[in-house]
């Protein structure tokens, strides 16, 4: 593994794990075991009998106890000092993609499916290989790539357990750094906004740092959100995570009257975002007498006393 | 074990009752180590904040955990979990509270498919198919 790798050499270097196929079978640490099997049902709080209790496992149509399905992947995690193996393709990509500079992690998809029940005594052996990945994509958090891993577990020559699990190697982007740290604070007199339940879901995407746009079921998108009169009106509306990158299209330099918690002038932009939708908000970071159509600008965040986050324009020169 | 579901009162549009989980430290922490992850962002609020996060955060495979208490809990001991497929959203930091339901969209024979839904105050955190079988739901 070189020290560094150039992003455009990434392609080769994942085609290349991928092609390595599968990791060499690993044995989990201990055996299938009801000490670590009361730990999980103990922490999540399930009550399933059949975990605990041979007579209700045999009611339920098992030979005796079992293992909750889903702890299969518990059965080979690492543990506290444990190291991977060096086959192992989490590990090769990850440090890969480290060195490409995307040294961000966040999982996306998590798909199980269990072929049986684990009983205690039994040995676990994992295996693993990268099955997919795409990139380089923009998304809300950075450019980054999609990972997608298989991984099964058997015991002896038997398939018990399959998973896909998805990861997101990103470059953290300047907004989602500011969405994890404090945003600006405004003047306690600030004037809210007003949110219905078709805005909702762009005022939760602001208290994360996220500008969000309403995407309709034909894949268009568009802002300011409009009702969702084609699906039920428990459904989340669907959106994307805009960049937060744009330029002005057009702006009104407010002078008069007075508004509360603003001083004056202001400027309030309408912004064409890059993804081709426009959103209205105060523009700072330039002379009011300077601003004119096609100043880029970056969406920035600032918190009201009420505690929901009004997204502003920064301007870029 | 509180629920074993009558299987005449299976049906696609059937709604689980809601489980409420309180992700306070202690659980945040206690599942991370039920479920023998380590990563300090499940335990570690200094480390997890010089990441980037806002405290610490409960794991994926506690996820995929409860997304299978809040089916069998509802199905009973006899239900077998065949497959859970997960997607993650926002995360769920220590102090926030999960709201997981889930909603019966399929039936065929005696298996049975439900959409599950994890909000907290983020927004959702998981949104989730699982596929269960029910042996009474199978032709006599």
């Amino acid at each position: 593994m070189p020290e560094s790798i150039a992003p455009e050499d990434v392609p080769e270097a994942l085609t290349k794990l991928s092609a390595a196929g599968a990791s060499a079978p690993r044995a989990g640490r201990d055996p299938v075991n009801q000490p670590m099997i009361n730990n999980w049902v103990e922490a999540l709080g399930d009550t399933n009998p059949i975990y605990v209790d041979d007579e209700s496992a045999r009611a339920a149509g098992h030979p005796g106890i079992v293992a909750p399905p889903a702890m299969a992947q518990v059965w080979t995690m690492n543990g506290l000092h444990g190291t991977r193996t060096a086959d192992d393709p989490l590990g090769l990509a990850t440090q890969l993609l480290d060195d490409a500079g995307y040294t961000s992690v966040v999982g996306t998809n998590c798909e199980q499916t269990y072929h049986r029940y684990l009983r205690p005594g039994e040995e676990v052996t994992v295996s693993s290989r990268l099955s997919e990945f795409k990139g380089p994509k923009r998304t809300g958090l950075g450019d980054g790539w999609f990972l997608t891993f298989t991984t099964s577990w058997h015991v002896g020559d038997e398939l018990v357990t399959d998973m896909l699990f998805r990861i997101l190697k990103f470059a953290p982007a300047a907004p989602a750094d500011e969405a994890s740290a404090e945003f600006l604070a405004a003047p306690a007199e600030r004037v809210g906004p007003v949110i219905s339940r078709d805005t909702e879901f762009f005022w939760a995407g602001t208290e994360v740092g996220e500008l969000r746009i309403q995407r309709l079921p034909d894949g268009t998108l568009r802002h300011p959100p409009i009702p969702a009169l084609w699906q039920d009106k428990a459904e989340p509306t669907d959106y994307v995570v805009a960049a937060g990158t744009g330029t002005v299209f057009s702006f009104v330099v407010h002078h008069a009257p007075k508004v509360p918690g603003r001083e004056l002038p202001f400027v309030v932009a309408l912004v064409e975002l890059d993804e081709g939708v426009r959103m209205l908000g105060e523009l700072r970071g330039i002379d009011p007498a300077e601003v004119e159509v096609g100043v880029p600008v970056r969406a920035d965040f600032e918190k009201l006393a009420d505690g929901t986050v009004l997204p502003f324009w920064q301007a870029q020169r | 074990m509180t629920t074993t579901i009558d299987p005449a009162a299976i049906a696609v549009g059937t709604a689980l009752p809601e489980l409420v989980i309180h992700a306070d430290p202690t659980f945040v922490i206690s599942t991370a180590l039920a479920t023998r992850d380590f990563q300090d962002v499940h335990h570690d609020r200094d480390k997890a904040v010089a990441r980037g996060s806002s405290d610490i955060f409960v794991n994926i495979l506690t996820d995929t955990g409860l997304v299978q208490r809040l089916v069998t809990d509802w199905a009973g001991p006899r239900a077998l979990v065949k497959s859970i497929a997960l997607r993650l959203g926002v995360p769920l930091y220590a102090g926030d509270t999960l709201t997981l339901s889930g909603t019966v969209t399929e039936v065929s024979g005696a298996q049975v498919t439900i959409d599950v839904r994890g909000r907290d105050s983020l927004g959702e955190h998981i949104t989730a198919t699982a596929v269960i079988v029910v042996p009474e739901l199978a032709v006599p």
